[in-house]
């Protein structure tokens, strides 16, 4: 017997999460599709915790909304936006690129649904993931086996930082 | 009431996939082409945590890199786009061609 409260949480957050990407690719003002995308990444924090992923959740809101948009609101407010509002948004080859990544989007659906493979993947029960230490597991795979990737991320966060200010820098 | 499975955000990840792709492939602003990479690799995240609900926590802990190297991105990408807007008094994806000889 399968809860309803899990049916109705997943079609309300996956609504909101697409409505909000459509916003985010749609609107003319920059601030406001922004605004439509910490929708987008809300909603989905909310399914990864559907997903018994409570770290990855914390870490999406944390970091996501709260990091990387407030770095994108930054940058909206230092580059000036309003010539670009009154331009034109789509650019010329709109039509065939709707038509090609709708095309893709349609040929992945079909390969998660008719694949054999797949499904075959699929077929699996589900892992039992503890919800109340997930946290901890996380931080022991990170530390054991993810040892040297952790690392490696680490060096690539300084490269990044040193990168974006010689970007943004006048004069170095 | 059909239940919940992991295909069905595997089908939400494809859609949000390719909501980005749309984004990336049609919109004019650059801030808004950014905003649409993170959209994809939203899209990436969700497929990986919904495998590690049958597979075990390794898909989160992937998804946590994605999650940093989508910071990384970012922050280089928004420096790039403030050099090119100090340059160039624009940020229209095609008037991007400096490196057009």
């Amino acid at each position: 017997m399968q809860p309803v409260a899990t049916t109705f949480f997943f079609y309300f957050l996956s609504a909101l999460a697409l409505l909000g990407a459509v916003f985010v690719i749609t609107r003319r003002n920059a601030v406001h599709s922004a605004l439509a995308l910490i929708v987008t990444l809300l909603a989905l924090a909310g399914i990864y915790l559907m997903l018994y992923a409570p770290f990855v959740a914390g870490v999406q809101i944390i970091l996501y909304a709260g990091g990387i948009m407030v770095l994108f609101l930054f940058v909206i407010m230092l580059v000036n936006l309003e010539r670009a509002e009154k331009e034109k948004q789509f650019n010329q080859q709109w039509l065939i690129a709707l038509v090609a990544a709708g095309g893709l989007g349609l040929l992945f659906v079909r390969v998660f649904t008719e694949s054999k493979t797949v499904s075959g993947l699929l077929q699996k029960p589900l892992a039992q993931l503890a919800e109340s230490t997930n946290t901890q597991q996380v931080g022991i795979a990170l530390y054991g086996n993810y040892m040297l990737a952790f690392e490696i991320a680490s060096l690539l966060l300084l490269v990044a930082i040193v990168g974006a200010v010689v970007m943004a820098k006048k004069r170095i | 009431m059909v239940p919940i499975t992991p295909i069905h955000y595997l089908i939400l990840a494809a859609a949000l996939f390719a909501l980005g792709t749309i984004g990336v492939l049609t919109r004019r602003n650059v801030v808004i082409v950014l905003m649409s990479i993170e959209l994809i690799l939203n899209a990436v995240n969700l497929n990986l945590v919904a495998f590690s609900r049958l597979w075990g926590l390794n898909g989160q802990v992937f998804a946590i890199f994605v999650i940093t190297d989508a910071a990384a991105e970012a922050a280089v990408g928004l420096g790039i786009l403030i050099a090119f807007f100090r340059n160039r008094e624009t940020v229209n994806m095609d008037e991007v061609d400096l490196l057009k000889w």
